[in-house]
C-alpha cells in the first residue's frame, strides 16, 4: 500500500519497532517476589526491586532461559558473553533510579523474522524479511497513578502521583527490528509474528491491552532511491496492532506533508491519541549518551555454553513460520487458510492432530476455522484445547463424509452435540441411524412419493418454473430425515421431474 | 581538564545542585581524578580482551520460586510520604525517562 500516491515527490518511509516482551515467569527477574499481575498495589515488593540499599540481585534462571529461547527463535546469534548494564535516569517509577539493562553485549544479535503479508483482494500472500538488530533482557519499572484521576488528567488539578511498584523488576526481552519495515501493514504483521513467536515458546502472553507486549516505533520518511534516513521520530502508546499500522500511516502523511511544505521535523516522541486517531508531540527526544551506561557491578556476566544452547534448542517448538511454509507448501492450504490456522499455536495443535487421525488437510481447515471456531468464539473465547470434541473425534466426523457415510448436512446437525459432549460421531451415527442413503432404489421410492404429493410444484416445474427442482429435492431430503445422498437426490429428482 | 560546564551537566543529570564556586572547584578536583586514571593508558593492552568486571564468576542464576517478602509495611513505611497501600511522590512532568 502506498500512502504517497497523490504527492508528485515519491517518498518511502523507514520504520523500525522497539518491541518489549514480558517473560511469563513466576518471580521477578531478579529477586523472589511474584511477576504476576496483581490489583492491590505494592503486594509483590522486596528491597530488592526497591532498590534498598545494600541488596544483591541475582538473575532468574528462567529469564535467561526465556530469552535465549526467543533469541534462538528471532534467528539471533546468541552472546557467548553477555553482561548487564545499567541506564540511568530519574523518575519515580524507577525506585533504584537506574534500570538494569543491556547495552553492549546483549544475549542476541543479528536476527531476523519472516512475516506473510496477505492481500485480501486477491488472497494471494508475500513475503519479506525483517531484520532483528539484537534482543536483550531487562527489568520493567512500576506504575505512576496520577492523583485525582487519569493521565490525561496532567495539566490540571493534583499535585502528587502515587506509585504502585509491584511491575519494578518484572523481566523482559526488548526486541530491536532493523529499520527494514517501509509500511504500516508490515510494521503490524511484525508485531504480531514477535507475538506468535513468544506465544509459541511459551515465554510470554503478548497480550497488549494488558501492556505484556509494548511496541514503539522509530520512523522517519526520505524520497524514494536516496540513502539518507530523514529525522527520526518516535511514536508510543498504541495497544493495539491496528493502532500501530495507523499510528504510522498517519505519521508517515504528516511527515510528507511537513516535507513538501518545507516544514521541520522534529526528533521528538509522539504519542498515539487513539480518540483523535492522530500522533502528538510529547517531547524533545533527549541524546542517548545522557543515561550514562556503565556495567552493572552487581551481577556477574552471562556465558551461554554450546551445550546449554544446544539443549534449549532442542525444546523450541515448530515455529510458525515453518508450519506456515509447511501448510502451503506440502498440505496444498491457502494463504488465507494458513494464516488463520498457524496464528496460535493450540490451534495448529489441534489441527495437525486431527490430520494425524487420518482427515485430509483441507475439509479440516474448514471445519476448524468455520463451525468450531464459531463455537469457541460464541464461548467466551474458549480454548481449543480444551474442546470435547477431540481432534480424534473430528477425524472421524470428516472421514464418515468423506467417504459418504453420512452427507454434510448431517455432519453439520451433529456437530453441536460432538461440541457440547464429545464422543465418537461414528457410533452416534449408528445408533441415531443417520448413515446416509446411497441406494438408488430407495431416493427413487421417496422421490415418487414427493412428487406424487406435490402436484401443484410438479405443475409450475412443468411451466418452466425450473427453480421448484430444488423445492422437491429438500422434500426429498425431509422425508428421509436428512439421510439421503443430496447429490444422488438431486440427479434422481431431476430426472423423475422431466419423465413425470 | 575537565570545565564547568561538563560537571554543570554531570551535575544536572545526577540531580545535584552546586553553587558555581562549587562547579568550579569540582572541575579541578574531578580532571585529578580523571588525570590519575589516565595513568592506565601508558599500559600496552594490545591483544587484551576488554573486561568488564574484576571477579571471575559468570551464571550466577536463581531458581524461579516466589518467595513472599514478610515486611511489606516496613517498605511501604519506610517511604518519605506513603499514602495507604502507594508511595506518593510530587507530580513530575514527562521530561524524562
Amino acid at each position: 500500500m502506498t500512502t504517497a500516491a497523490p504527492t508528485k515527490t515519491e517518498y518511502e518511509a523507514v520504520i523500525g519497532l522497539e518491541t518489549h516482551c514480558q517473560l511469563e515467569t513466576e518471580t521477578k527477574i531478579f529477586c523472589d517476589s511474584s511477576a504476576k499481575f496483581t490489583v492491590d498495589p505494592n503486594v509483590n515488593i522486596d528491597p530488592i526491586c526497591l532498590g534498598m540499599p545494600g541488596v544483591l540481585p541475582v538473575l532468574n534462571e528462567k529469564v535467561l532461559e526465556y530469552a535465549v529461547k526467543a533469541g534462538m527463535a528471532l534467528n539471533c546469534q546468541i552472546a557467548p558473553y553477555s553482561k548487564f548494564d545499567r541506564k540511568q535516569y530519574f523518575y519515580p517509577d524507577l525506585p533504584k533510579n537506574y534500570q538494569i539493562t543491556q547495552s553492549d553485549l546483549p544475549i542476541g544479535e543479528h536476527g531476523w523474522v519472516e512475516i506473510e503479508l496477505y492481500d485480501k483482494k486477491s488472497g494471494t500472500s508475500s513475503r519479506k524479511r525483517i531484520g532483528v538488530t539484537r534482543l536483550h533482557m531487562e527489568e520493567d519499572a512500576g506504575k505512576l497513578v496520577h492523583g485525582g484521576g487519569s493521565d490525561n488528567d496532567r495539566i490540571g488539578g493534583s499535585t502528587y502521583s502515587l506509585v504502585d511498584y509491584n511491575r519494578a523488576g518484572v523481566p523482559l526481552i526488548e526486541i530491536v527490528s532493523e529499520p527494514d519495515i517501509r509500511t504500516g501493514q508490515e510494521a503490524a504483521e511484525y508485531a504480531q509474528e514477535i507475538r506468535r513467536i513468544v506465544r509459541y515458546l511459551g515465554v510470554g502472553n503478548g497480550n497488549m491491552q494488558e501492556g505484556s507486549l509494548r511496541c514503539d516505533v522509530n520512523i522517519s520518511v526520505r524520497v524514494k532511491g536516496t540513502e539518507k534516513f530523514g529525522t527520526k521520530v518516535e511514536i508510543k502508546n498504541m495497544n493495539s496492532f491496528s493502532a500501530i499500522q495507523r499510528a504510522i500511516d498517519f505519521e508517515i502523511d504528516r511527515q510528507i506533508a511537513a516535507n513538501e511544505a518545507g516544514e521541520p521535523i522534529f526528533q521528538e516522541t509522539r504519542l498515539w491519541d487513539e480518540t483523535a486517531q492522530e500522533t502528538r508531540s510529547m517531547r524533545l527526544k533527549e541524546g542517548s549518551s545522557d543515561y550514562r551506561y556503565f556495567p552493572e557491578p552487581d551481577l556477574g556476566p552471562i556465558e551461554v555454553s554450546a551445550a546449554q544452547q544446544e539443549a534449549w534448542k532442542a525444546e523450541l517448538p515448530e515455529l510458525p513460520r515453518s508450519k506456515r511454509h509447511r501448510y502451503q507448501d506440502d498440505l496444498g492450504l491457502s494463504p488465507y487458510d494458513t494464516r488463520v490456522i498457524t496464528d496460535d499455536r493450540a490451534t495448529t495443535e489441534y489441527f495437525e492432530a486431527v490430520l494425524a487421525a487420518g482427515a485430509p488437510a483441507k475439509p479440516a481447515a474448514n471445519w476448524i476455522m468455520g463451525d468450531i471456531g464459531a463455537y469457541l468464539n460464541a464461548n467466551n473465547g474458549m480454548g481449543i484445547s480444551e474442546l470435547k470434541l477431540t481432534p480424534s473425534g473430528l477425524a472421524e466426523l470428516i472421514v464418515l463424509i468423506e467417504d459418504g457415510t453420512i452427507s454434510n448436512k448431517i455432519a453439520k446437525d451433529l456437530l453441536p452435540e460432538l461440541l457440547e459432549n464429545g464422543g465418537s460421531p461414528k457410533a452416534i451415527v449408528e445408533k441415531k441411524g443417520l448413515v446416509q442413503i446411497s441406494d438408488p432404489a430407495v431416493i427413487e421410492a421417496a422421490v415418487l412419493e414427493v412428487i406424487a404429493a406435490n402436484p401443484n410444484e410438479l405443475a409450475q416445474y412443468k411451466g418452466g418454473k425450473t427453480k421448484m427442482l430444488g423445492f422437491f429435492v429438500g422434500q426429498v431430503l425431509k422425508k428421509t430425515g436428512g439421510k439421503a445422498d443430496p447429490k444422488l437426490a438431486n440427479q434422481i429428482v431431476a430426472q423423475k421431474l422431466n419423465e413425470a | 581538564m575537565l570545565n564547568s560546564e561538563q560537571v554543570h551537566k554531570v551535575a544536572l543529570l545526577a540531580r545535584l545542585q552546586l553553587t558555581e564556586t562549587e562547579e568550579s572547584q569540582f572541575a579541578q578536583q574531578l580532571s585529578g581524578i580523571l588525570d590519575y586514571v589516565e595513568l592506565l593508558n601508558e599500559l600496552d593492552v594490545d591483544g587484551v580482551a576488554p573486561t568488564t568486571r574484576a571477579i571471575d564468576v559468570s551464571n550466577v542464576v536463581r531458581a524461579d520460586r516466589v518467595k513472599l517478602w514478610e515486611g511489606r509495611e516496613d517498605l511501604l513505611d519506610c517511604a518519605p510520604d506513603r499514602d495507604g497501600e502507594f508511595y506518593r511522590v510530587p507530580k513530575i512532568g514527562s521530561s524524562e525517562g
